[in-house]
């Protein structure tokens, strides 16, 4: 792990003191998973001890209350994750129309598991709970971004278009235009 | 005919911007509310309106408000329930995705017939792109003089924010999203104090899901009675309904309640029918926790009467017979779907959601997700369906919030309905396994 | 005042007394099993569902009963109303259903587990659980950790009542351990290795209603069946220097605050008598402390197995311990009373 000093430049600082300021006086950790989502993005997609300790003295709260709130969400990361982080949708809809041959798919083409990073660090596979797309199914999410009715030939273009692009990925991206 | 009430302006081109949207009308029940309502009538429209919560429960709105308490100098908050993850349900980031600015016109008018001054957003973690779209929505109602200072001119003041979740389904239920909101874990309260009492910050709190406050708008500009007209019996209004699974039109529809659940599947309209020619098989109606009905059973109900898209003719015939509308998650299933391998993947979601609090959901949805698997391995015995049964009993009414229930009726209804397919897969499992439990990806592309 | 009937017995309590407590203040087999209902932590109780009890009605005013069983220790009672807790079989089933979910992934780890003898999950199972199991998959485990130098934590056995985090929030000011993760692998911990160091952090063992907090200068010394306990006093700064000794022999082998009869710390002066780490860990001699007597075991615990105390009334012997230890002693009327009823 790197040992560089973690800090929000100011600007970010800014923002979280905004968001910090739409609470009530003394209800400040009412910020923290707004915050977390911040941190998570600044920091390489996941929450360090570090990170987390940093938060909790922003918010002066006690770390291990940003513990139990990091551990207990889904969308934070404990560990380190690849920059494309992969969330397939598993449940119901998706599920009957192939969400399992999507990660199937995963594992073939890519030698990627759920839970696991590939070798070159690029991308993560997360198998995830309903994301509200059960229309559009099957689905997944990367980064702030919805892939809906995928086909296994859409999964090979995107993933193209991300090794491409080889940035890293985070919720509070600005997202892609839709299709309305 | 039908009427639509939300999702009128759908498809006007850029009704996502502020301008398009206040060209189609929009705001104006700000307008009419600030000006020439006192608080207590707009409650009193939603009363008359018969809006019933569109989250789930479908609790009375109107009464809900009047439970509000309103000790003088506390403040009250409005939060709005965007927590939308029940499996199977997505019209509300529908809603907010193509027409933000309901929501938000939406949240001030209720916010004034509430007397809250700070109202939140919570919207689900994963929604993200839709939290993007909302903010801009309230920057632009800022900068027009909807939110902020002095409304209109008057003495009514509001600030309304988005906060993000960050992916737990428990935080729909009311109170673990205010723990959430409060930033702490989505761990639901104990009730007594219901949020009308001791809410965010202990102070007075309204949740209402995203659908029942944009139906403030239509039920404040025609007035509450009008509202009423539409429907059938306490069902009034209009009803979002998410359709989705082994049916040509999946999507987002507006239905008057008490459209027949034949009609909605089969018409051209709404869902156009079973995938492929295929059969139907089941239904689950109202989001994955609610009581799964086979094909019989869903479009008549036991007395043999069409059944209807309305709260109370899904409920016929209690749970032995009925199932519920609510949320209105539309999950339609067809002939080759297998009905224990689609409880398995219920029950992995309700154990990986559960936020293990109370005992009994804790231990009991990781039972019955484990049992499942074992059936579905080939391995089962039929006093492993007897146990489910058992269990699923064991956790129903048990636990401190409803998602123990909700973990407990898909169980219960798939072995009351579909009990000999259980006992296939047990007494013969590798005959089962021949059945398709789902498309392949594939298939889609050669269709 | 509100009148309130459970299982036939009828009782007048204050207002916003909870239907537990009023159940306690009739005593006897009315009372609900309580894991993690704790009157002295602010907020505990509701959670581990084994003290639903059924409200056939609801009050006076509106007699509708409830519609789910409810928790007792955090429901208040209503004037008039009337409640099933060992009178209504279906609610008995639901109990037994709590202590089986309780118990799937516990390590049933009984005998090398320092708290058998005083776990309430172990009275618990035996009152309302039933004889097998019918869980057949792999329990969850979780590593052992230290959190800090006197307590060994053993997540298996965690029921996760919250009673150790309450203490830790309302005890000891900048909290290090709570409840990390969700469901069913959601677990006590401190997250990084973090030492719980507060000065009254050893309460945390004394709450603890199962084996997960147990005292590390206690661990494996003896089965508590074994020890005898003694009362006894210092003066302290930090605490109210009212605790129980443990012996074996003529060496105190533990130290614990003392509790009442339903496992919780007793009050003394209206306050909680929570002791500080300084009188539980560090003074364990006999001449630390001011002897009181024998400590009142209740007959149902395993403890008042070859324990014998003074009756009430009669004259307390001036050399408590030491005369006692190992010497047969007549029984009869009006004398030593083995029972304590």
């Amino acid at each position: 792990m790197s040992n560089r000093n973690i800090a929000f430049n100011s600007e970010t600082l800014e923002l979280v003191q905004k968001i910090i300021r739409r609470y009530p006086e003394g209800k400040q950790k009412s910020a923290l998973i707004p915050v977390l989502h911040i941190a998570q993005a600044e920091f390489d997609g996941w929450l360090s001890p570090e990170v987390m300790d940093y938060v909790a003295s922003l918010l002066r709260i006690q770390p291990v209350e940003v513990y139990e709130v990091a551990s207990f969400y889904s969308m934070f990361n404990l560990k380190p994750v690849g920059k494309c982080v992969i969330e397939v949708c598993r449940t119901s809809s998706c599920w009957m129309l192939g969400a399992e041959d999507v990660v199937a798919h995963f594992g073939k083409k890519y030698g990627i598991k759920p839970g696991e990073t590939s070798k070159d660090g690029m991308f993560t596979l997360k198998t995830v709970e309903c994301l509200g797309s059960c229309g559009t199914a099957p689905m997944m999410q990367v980064g702030a971004d919805y892939y809906e009715n995928l086909t296994l030939d859409k999964v090979d273009q995107l993933m193209d278009r991300f090794k491409k692009d080889g940035k890293r990925k985070s919720y509070t991206d600005t997202p892609e235009p839709r299709n309305q | 005919m039908s009427r639509k009430l939300l999702l009128t302006h759908n498809d006007v081109p850029g009704i996502q911007s502020y301008e398009v949207y206040r060209q189609q009308g929009g705001y104006a029940s700000v307008e009419k509310a600030l000006k020439t309502m006192a608080p207590d009538a707009v409650t009193e429209e939603v009363k008359k309106s018969g809006l019933r919560g569109r989250g789930g429960a479908g609790f009375p709105t109107g009464m809900k408000w009047s439970f509000l308490a309103k000790p003088p100098g506390v403040a009250r908050y409005l939060v709005c329930n965007a927590d939308e993850s029940e499996p199977g349900t997505f019209k509300d980031r529908y809603l907010m995705e193509r027409i933000p600015h309901l929501l938000v016109e939406g949240m001030i008018t209720a916010s004034y017939a509430l007397g809250a001054n700070t109202s939140f957003i919570y919207i689900r973690g994963e929604y993200f792109y839709v939290s993007r779209i909302l903010e801009k929505a309230i920057e632009e109602a800022y900068a027009a003089g909807w939110l902020g200072r002095n409304i209109l001119g008057t003495d009514y003041s509001l600030d309304l924010y988005v906060q993000v979740g960050a992916g737990a389904y428990i935080c729909g239920e009311e109170t673990a999203l205010l723990e959430s909101l409060e930033g702490k874990r989505g761990n639901p309260r104990i009730k007594p104090p219901f949020p009308a009492v001791a809410g965010l910050y202990g102070c007075p709190t309204v949740v209402n899901n995203v659908e029942t406050i944009a139906a403030v708008v239509p039920i404040v500009m025609q007035g509450g009675d009008e509202y009423a007209k539409i429907g059938v019996g306490k069902s009034t209004g209009t009803k979002l309904i998410s359709a989705s699974g082994h049916i040509n039109k999946p999507g987002v529809y507006e239905i008057e309640m008490g459209v027949p659940v034949e009609e909605f599947i089969y018409s051209e309209k709404y869902c156009g029918g079973i995938r492929n020619g295929k059969k139907l098989k089941a239904v689950v109606a109202g989001g994955s926790s609610v009581p799964i009905l086979p094909a019989d059973l869903i479009l008549k109900t036991a007395k043999g009467e069409p059944r209807l898209m309305t709260y109370e003719s899904m409920a016929d015939g209690g749970f032995a017979t009925g199932t519920m509308l609510g949320s209105g998650g539309f999950i339609v299933m067809d002939e080759d779907t297998s009905i224990v391998k689609n409880l398995w993947n219920f029950s992995r979601f309700y154990h990986h959601e559960s936020c293990g609090q109370c005992s009994p959901c804790r231990e009991g949805t990781g039972w019955m997700e484990k049992i499942l698997h074992k059936i579905l391995d080939g391995h089962g015995t039929l006093e492993d369906i007897d146990l489910l049964w058992d269990i699923q009993s064991k956790i129903e009414g048990k636990t401190i919030c409803p998602l123990g229930d909700a973990a407990a009726w898909p169980v219960a209804s798939a072995i009351r309905h579909f009990r000999a397919e259980f006992e296939e897969y047990v007494k013969n499992p590798k005959g089962i396994k021949d059945v398709k439990h789902y498309y392949r990806i594939h298939k889609l592309q050669e269709a | 005042m509100a009148k309130v009937t459970i299982d036939g017995k009828t009782i007048e309590v204050p207002d916003g007394t909870t239907i537990l407590n009023a159940a306690r203040m009739i005593g006897g087999n009315v009372v609900p099993p309580a894991m993690c209902y704790y009157s002295h932590l602010k907020t505990s109780g509701g959670y581990c569902r084994t003290c639903l009890v059924k409200v056939t009605k609801g009050s006076e005013k509106d007699p509708r009963p409830m519609p789910k069983p409810v928790a007792s220790c955090r429901t208040t009672v209503m004037d008039g109303m009337e409640v099933q807790n060992m009178t209504a079989p279906d609610l008995q089933e639901a109990r037994a259903g709590v202590v089986e979910f309780l118990l799937i992934n516990h390590p049933l780890d009984c005998p090398i587990c320092d708290q058998a003898g005083e776990c309430h999950l172990q009275d618990l199972g035996y009152e309302h659980g039933k004889a097998r199991t019918r869980y057949e998959f792999k329990r969850r485990t979780f590593p052992m950790t230290d959190i800090g130098k006197y307590i060994k934590l053993h997540v298996n056995r965690c029921i996760l009542c919250y009673r150790c985090v309450k203490v830790a929030d309302q005890l000891c000011p900048g909290r290090v351990h709570g409840v990390m993760y969700r469901g069913d692998v959601a677990e006590i911990s401190t997250y990084i290795k973090n030492a719980v160091e507060h000065e009254m952090c050893g309460n945390m063992i004394d709450v603890c209603p199962v084996g997960a907090l147990t005292d590390m200068t206690f661990r494996f010394k003896n089965r508590v069946w074994f020890t005898k306990p003694v009362d006894a006093h210092r003066s302290c700064d930090k605490c109210c220097g009212k605790v129980r000794l443990w012996y074996k022999g003529e060496e105190v082998l533990r130290v614990t605050a003392r509790k009442d009869q339903w496992g919780e710390v007793q009050t003394f002066d209206g306050k909680p008598g929570w002791i500080c780490n300084s009188c539980r860990f560090e003074h364990k001699l006999t001449s630390d402390w001011v002897i009181e007597g024998p400590s009142h075991i209740d007959r149902h615990s395993v403890i008042s197995a070859n324990h014998y105390e003074l009756k009430e009334g009669h004259k307390k012997t001036d050399k408590p311990r030491k005369n006692l230890e190992g010497k047969r002693i007549q029984l009869g009327e009006g004398a030593l009373d083995p029972n304590n009823k």
